[in-house]
């Protein structure tokens, strides 16, 4: 058996060479560096931009559902009019009355209009309707005010919400309560304020004028085959799967929907986007795999020609050796390690990159990366592939070099 | 029991069609503590026999046996494994590791040994002060003369305390007077026990030996004791040359 000797100096001698022939080595390892290095940079980015993106989910609230229509793929067009297939508030309101595990629910309408305040004048500002449900659903109240009451929508009031940004853009004083403006022609009061939420999408701003009305008034702006979608809250968010079947089936059941046949309609939780990104995101690290997988492979090849060069160059050492008693397997050995070693280094150097590059996503301003950093799994698989490459593309060399007859060798040039 | 009992020892090669019998039934029997010269013109199969006794090849027939134990037939790694416990290599180019210093290259054996790596530094200490290089442990072979170079090389051959000591023109690359400090310390060698096989051309490193052997046309052709009477131990002058000429060369 070799001895603990033999392990010592195979590695000693492995990083010896590597120093003896730095610019050498740095251009062999090249290839692995920058595999390991893009794809631990890669890796980090999305752990980064998962993590953000699941937070924001949360923060929406993970018992959200939104239902909106939506039209069959694999159905003629012809038998789904948007007549049919539009979300009507007679659904909304089924879905309040008969849902049991719902707690707040609300339709949103959006219709530009004509915005009036003191002499400012914007054509074709986007107002929205909505159910007083809306703020627990949003989870946006009022910062002065009040919120709207069930009053204004039952009664069909002319009041209104409007967020900072609305009153910056309609120069209105800054406690706007109080105040009237002009909406498609009708007067409304400003009953509340609502804080501006910066909450910031995949990079999109969301955080603009706002501008929000009964859902009642708003559905008078509104043609007659308008648009609504719906957004709910559940009980909890465990309920998610029996939440949106029980939201489907009163929905089939408004729609008289025969059982087998296809919905005209979607009814999402959050939970499923969630699901959905993470599918995503995995997908994407798989990709990330594959360009690793091909980069270490052209890195590989590299190794193994400089392996080569390595063993037809110390041809007379490998005799040598063999004469003071090397093994065919030492010598097997002592080159894998050499390759393995020089693969490692490289793998090491790449990782140390990678993570420059990871801490330079999160100084890029509003990229949404602030959270990029390479997971500990990814470390571990680097260094277990850049070892992988050595030991399969150092095989070759290696056993070239225990094959080596002494005699021929130590004869050797 | 013999150290070395070689018989009919043949090695063919094949280049092309032709065949070449570099050995052609060698009979050999070296005893311990021997000291031997093989001698023999390039192409007598001095340089074959030397490769069998050393274990790095294996004969095409005939037998071999290194302490009683039958190594004709063994495969490389036991073969390797002999060669690192019995015996101890010596070139005529030194074959030194450059990066490595005296003493790393003195403790190379230990590296492939079983045992005995735990005490390397005194026993490689003890080799290199053996062949007076106590002051140049650290030195790397760039840093010595072709003379130290080639006593690190025989400390590194001893180390393993090898039944044969196997030297292959050992003084082919040195001048005269280290040549004579070289076969000084092969002597010292002998003395204190060591078998000690000198595979050469040269009459007068031949003379520094108790015993030649000539090949010629891969046959042992003579084997004679050189007569201590005719020669006494005064190495290095020409009257060794002399003492070949009436022992060994008389005889064939």
């Amino acid at each position: 058996m070799l001895n603990p000797l033999f392990w010592y100096q195979a590695i000693a001698l492995a990083f010896s060479q590597i120093w003896a022939n730095k610019s050498r080595a740095f251009l062999t390892a090249l290839g692995i560096i920058v595999g390991v290095a893009s794809t631990t940079s890669v890796i980090a980015a999305l752990t980064g931009l998962k993590s953000k993106v699941l937070t924001q989910f949360e923060s929406v609230g993970a018992s959200k559902v939104f239902i909106f229509p939506n039209r069959p793929d694999d159905k003629p067009r012809n038998l789904y009019p948007w007549e049919k297939v539009r979300l009507k508030i007679e659904e909304a309101r089924a879905l309040r009355d008969e849902c049991e595990s719902i707690r707040a629910i609300t339709p949103i309408t959006e219709v530009g209009l004509e915005v009036e305040a003191g002499d400012r004048k914007i054509e074709g500002l986007s107002v929205t309707g909505i159910w007083p449900d809306w703020h627990e659903i949003q989870n946006r109240s009022v910062t002065s005010g009040r919120p709207f009451t069930n009053i204004d929508e039952s009664n069909e009031r002319q009041v209104c919400l409007v967020n900072d940004d609305a009153i910056k853009e309609l120069h209105l004083p800054t406690d706007a309560v109080g105040q009237f403006i002009n909406l498609g022609g009708r007067r409304f009061l400003i009953v509340g304020v609502i804080e501006t939420v910066q909450s910031r999408f995949f990079g999109l701003n969301t955080s603009s004028a706002e501008i929000f009305i009964p859902f009642s008034v708003a559905e008078k702006f509104q043609p007659r085959d308008y648009f609504l979608r719906i957004e709910a809250l559940l009980k909890s968010p465990e309920l998610a799967d029996e939440g949106t079947a029980e939201m489907r089936w009163i929905l089939r059941k408004a729609r008289g929907i025969p059982a087998g046949d296809t919905e005209s309609f979607q009814v999402e939780a959050i939970d499923r986007f969630i699901q959905q990104f993470k599918t995503l995101a995995a997908g994407i690290t798989a990709i990330a795999g594959g360009i690793v997988g091909i980069s270490l492979l052209v890195g590989g090849i590299g190794i193994m020609n400089i392996m080569l060069v390595s063993v037809s160059e110390r041809t007379r050492e490998i005799g040598l050796r063999k004469a003071v008693g090397a093994t065919p397997n030492a010598i097997l050995l002592q080159f894998l390690l050499e390759a393995i070693t020089l693969c490692l280094v490289g793998g090491f150097v790449g990782l140390a990159c990678g993570r420059l590059i990871a801490y330079g996503l999160t100084k890029i301003p509003d990229a949404q990366l602030d959270e990029a950093n390479i997971p500990l799994w990814a470390v571990v698989l680097a260094f277990a592939f850049s070892a992988g490459t050595g030991l399969i593309f150092g095989m070759f060399p290696a056993i070239k070099a225990a094959r080596l007859d002494p005699i021929e060798a130590l004869r050797h040039e | 029991m013999r150290l070395i009992e070689v018989r009919d020892l043949q090695k063919v090669y094949r280049v092309g069609v032709e065949t070449i019998r570099a050995l052609n039934g060698v009979d050999l029997r070296i005893e311990r503590n021997d000291f031997i010269a093989i001698m023999g013109s390039s192409g007598s199969g001095k340089s074959t026999l030397m490769n069998m006794l050393g274990c790095l090849d294996r004969p095409t027939s005939g037998t071999y046996l290194l302490n009683g134990k039958d190594v004709s037939h063994m495969g490389a790694a036991e073969l390797a494994r002999v060669r690192n416990e019995e015996i101890g290599f010596v070139f005529q180019s030194f074959e030194l590791l450059p990066r490595q210093t005296a003493l790393e290259n003195v403790e190379l054996p230990l590296v492939y040994a079983k045992g005995g790596w735990r005490d390397r530094r005194p026993r490689a200490l003890a080799a290199l002060a053996l062949v007076g290089l106590s002051d140049r442990v650290h030195h790397r072979p760039n840093q010595l003369s072709g003379g130290q170079r080639q006593r690190v090389a025989i400390a590194r051959a001893i180390l393993n305390r090898p039944s044969i000591l196997l030297a292959d023109e050992p003084t082919g690359n040195l001048d005269s007077a280290t040549t004579v400090e070289i076969l000084a310390i092969f002597r010292k060698l002998h003395d204190d026990g060591q078998t000690i096989i000198i595979v050469t051309h040269e009459d007068e490193v031949a003379a520094h030996c108790d015993r030649v052997v000539r090949l010629r046309d891969g046959k042992v052709i003579s084997d004679l004791p050189i007569l201590e009477d005719s020669a006494g131990r005064h190495r290095g002058g020409s009257g060794a040359k002399g003492s070949l000429e009436h022992g060994a060369l008389g005889a064939c």
